[in-house]
């Protein structure tokens, strides 16, 4: 996909101004953090578990040649087929001639993050074979030509308006004449469209959130069954997943599971997690007659060794933009690459180059809600400040942040100022709030402050609340 | 030139500052897997059997799932019509072809018109037989296979589930257990459902819609089977 991080200032400063974008990324925070708030405080476990979960990715990650083998070999022996591909191209390539070799006319497609980075859609139109997106974000998203703004609700910037316009406007030469408003009628509207599509596509393509090397097994976690009905119903199925996805067996699966769907939306289970094994079995009367697992490095073996190695436990809960008041103010689209939020911020530099994606590491208010929440406790805080140390030694910031970052570098290495230091901050930010508790200008954020005010700091850090908040709960 | 495979291996070792793995090493990743040992498992489900089917009803429900109790597998085929008419559908319906369902009385309900097979895109209602029920939260486990396509799990807009009482575990690590038992280490049926409720979306506007693509409702009948008491 076209990547616009360099422009994040002017992306996000059009995102500030924009009334949907505000309405819809504002009303984030009053449901996904509540859901997954009260999930978390129904089992004891939640906190012992997110520490396992990140140890045992941290073995996976230390050993992921290993487990990759081995899911191969199981993939191989359940009669499934493993193309390993180094770069985007060749995932494409590898797609492609699968999609060629079935004689495909019209894939249909679940939800998947590594499609998006490697931006299978435009490669199929272009071969001549077409696309169907059967998320219904997706599937919403498709027919704007946009792309995903929450990894987890990728039309969460769509207003009911606009999906009742892009609906009425595409579903016309369905038969589909009249201009729906209720959600569920649009909702029934898409159902029938797209179960069509599944019926009659020659290939359907899912991601996967898990591959399981004991069992040679992709997983797929939905809500809505359409990777189901993606992976069940044509004669091919195509599992595109990028490495750091293996798990090494069934009951290390069960154990991101109880943290994957409680950290996104607040569901102790999605509605369908779906463990797909080789293609159909002799006497089968259904599921696809074939069976192929494309594997994407793509970047991620890079990681390992570095000081961002950590990101490559991510389980793309998107728990972590839900919890983070930059994204919320600024929306999915202003990061400028797939994916958004404190992951993004963390991860697009690598992903893209720094020079390209510069400005992310620093949308961030050093809050630290998105590490307090992360399930496989990614210290996202910490590498974006490794990045913006690269940034400012490769002086690829603008003067103005070299400053800031300079001043701030020097406190971030002493930990014993720096916590009096922000703590000081915030409450001298709540004095500059005065009574109405809001900031007209920020020395640092002008690009920022000067469209939107910036709301004050209670006076507390985050830290400091959330452990008064604690010590009250008990 | 060095394939794809080679260079991810090989850059993936490199990184990670080693050569590929010693044997040792290999070997012990490899009774890891073998032994597949639990993680962390959440103590909710350490409790009677009883009450584990209660648990298991209580969160289903709490998913949007319906769940009706039967004394006797007898009480089957009266069950499945009465559930139709409640909903004013069609008195007809698609069935997993598994032996178990076929030895129902279906000849006490006489108006019900049932046909066997994988699901079509007109099939509106289908019953299938349940792996497992996942009490820890309230999750059906369905196993694919040649008498039960899991097709009949995502196309009919209302899915019927017969569960054996003696089918309701406490966690998803003993539905492992069962799977392993039954299709043998390493092996899994080609499809493996974990599901728990209806399918639903909230794409438009963060507002929850139910039935997004698969059935808009989900009704389970659990059996009382002797076997568990
Ligand atoms: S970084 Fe953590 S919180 Fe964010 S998406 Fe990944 S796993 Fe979830």
């Amino acid at each position: 996909m076209q990547v616009t991080a360099r422009r994040f200032k002017k992306n996000a400063h059009g995102a500030l101004q924009d009334d949907n974008i505000q309405k819809a990324f504002s009303k984030v925070k009053g449901g996904f953090p509540i859901a997954r708030a009260k999930a978390a405080g129904e089992l004891p476990e939640f906190d012992a578990l997110r520490d396992q979960a990140r140890d045992l990715k941290n073995h996976i990650l230390d050993n992921l040649d290993y487990y990759l083998e081995y899911f191969e070999e199981q993939v191989l022996l359940q009669g499934g087929k493993v193309h390993w591909c180094s770069s985007y191209a060749d995932a494409r390539a590898a797609v492609l001639e699968i999609c060629r070799a079935a004689e495909a006319k019209t894939v249909t497609k679940g939800k998947s993050m590594i499609t998006e980075e490697m931006a299978l859609n435009d490669h199929l139109a272009a071969n001549g074979i077409e696309p169907i997106e059967t998320d219904l974000g997706e599937y919403i998203i498709q027919l704007a030509h946009e792309y995903p703004s929450h990894i987890i609700a990728p039309a969460l910037h769509k207003t009911k308006d606009q999906v009742s316009d892009l609906f009425h406007q595409h579903h016309e030469k369905y038969g589909f004449s009249e201009r729906l408003t209720d959600p569920q009628a649009l909702v029934n509207e898409a159902r029938r469209i797209l179960r069509d599509k599944y019926v009659a596509a020659d290939v359907g393509i899912t991601g996967a959130n898990f591959l399981i090397a004991e069992t040679g097994s992709t997983v797929i976690v939905t809500n809505e069954g359409n990777g189901d009905l993606t992976q069940s119903l044509p004669k091919t199925h195509i599992a595109v997943s990028s490495i750091e996805k293996v798990v090494p067996t069934l009951e290390d699966a069960s154990l991101f599971l109880r943290l994957l769907a409680r950290s996104a939306t607040g569901q102790e289970m999605s509605v369908y997690t779906t463990f797909s094994t080789g293609p159909r079995r002799t006497d089968d009367i259904d599921g696809p007659a074939n069976f192929h697992v494309v594997l994407v490095d793509s970047g991620r073996s890079d990681l390992l060794g570095t000081n961002k190695q950590d990101l490559l436990r991510c389980l793309k809960c998107g728990a972590c933009m839900n919890h983070c008041p930059v994204y919320q103010a600024v929306g999915g689209h202003s990061y400028g690459w797939v994916y958004p939020g404190p992951i993004g911020a963390a991860l697009n530099p690598h992903m893209v180059g720094l020079e390209e994606a510069r400005h992310l590491p620093s949308a961030s208010t050093f809050c630290g809600r998105c590490e307090e929440v992360c399930p496989v406790r990614i210290p996202l805080p910490k590498i974006m400040r490794h990045w913006r140390e690269e940034a400012f030694q490769a002086q690829v910031t603008p003067k103005p942040e070299r400053w800031g970052i300079g001043l701030w570098a020097f406190f971030a290495k002493r930990p014993a100022l720096y916590r009096p230091l922000t703590r000081f901050a915030a409450r001298s930010l709540k004095i500059m709030g005065g009574r109405k508790g809001v900031i007209r200008r920020l020395p640092l954020l002008k690009g920022w402050t000067d469209v939107r005010d910036f709301p004050a700091p209670q006076g507390k850090t985050f830290m400091e609340q959330w452990k008064k908040q604690q010590r009250e709960s008990r | 030139m060095m394939s794809s495979r080679s260079r991810i291996l090989g850059r993936i070792r490199h990184n990670l500052g080693r050569g590929p793995l010693s044997a040792e090493k290999a070997a012990e990743l490899k009774t890891r897997i073998e032994e597949h040992r639990p993680n962390l498992v959440p103590k909710r489900t350490e409790i009677s059997p009883a009450a584990q089917v209660d648990l298991f009803q209580a969160k289903a429900e709490a998913l949007g799932a319906t769940v009706t109790r039967l004394s006797s597998l007898d009480a089957v085929p009266e069950a499945v019509s009465r559930y139709l008419s409640d909903h004013n559908l069609a008195t007809k319906i698609k069935m997993s072809p598994e032996a178990a369902l076929d030895a129902l009385p279906f000849d006490q309900t006489p108006m019900l018109d049932i046909t066997r097979g994988a699901a079509t895109a007109e099939d509106d209602v289908s019953l299938t037989p349940a792996f497992a029920g996942i009490a820890e939260t309230g999750t059906l486990c369905l196993a694919s296979g040649p008498d039960t396509p899991s097709t009949l799990n995502f196309l009919p807009e209302n899915h019927i589930v017969l569960l054996r009482r003696s089918q309701i575990i406490g966690t998803m690590e003993e539905s492992w257990a069962r799977l392993r038992a039954k299709y043998g280490a390493g092996n899994l049926p080609r499809t493996l459902n974990l599901i728990s409720g209806p399918s639903r979306t909230a794409d438009i506007e963060q507002t929850l819609i139910m039935g997004a693509h698969g059935p808009r409702r989900l009704h389970i009948l659990i059996v009382d089977d002797a076997e568990k008491d």
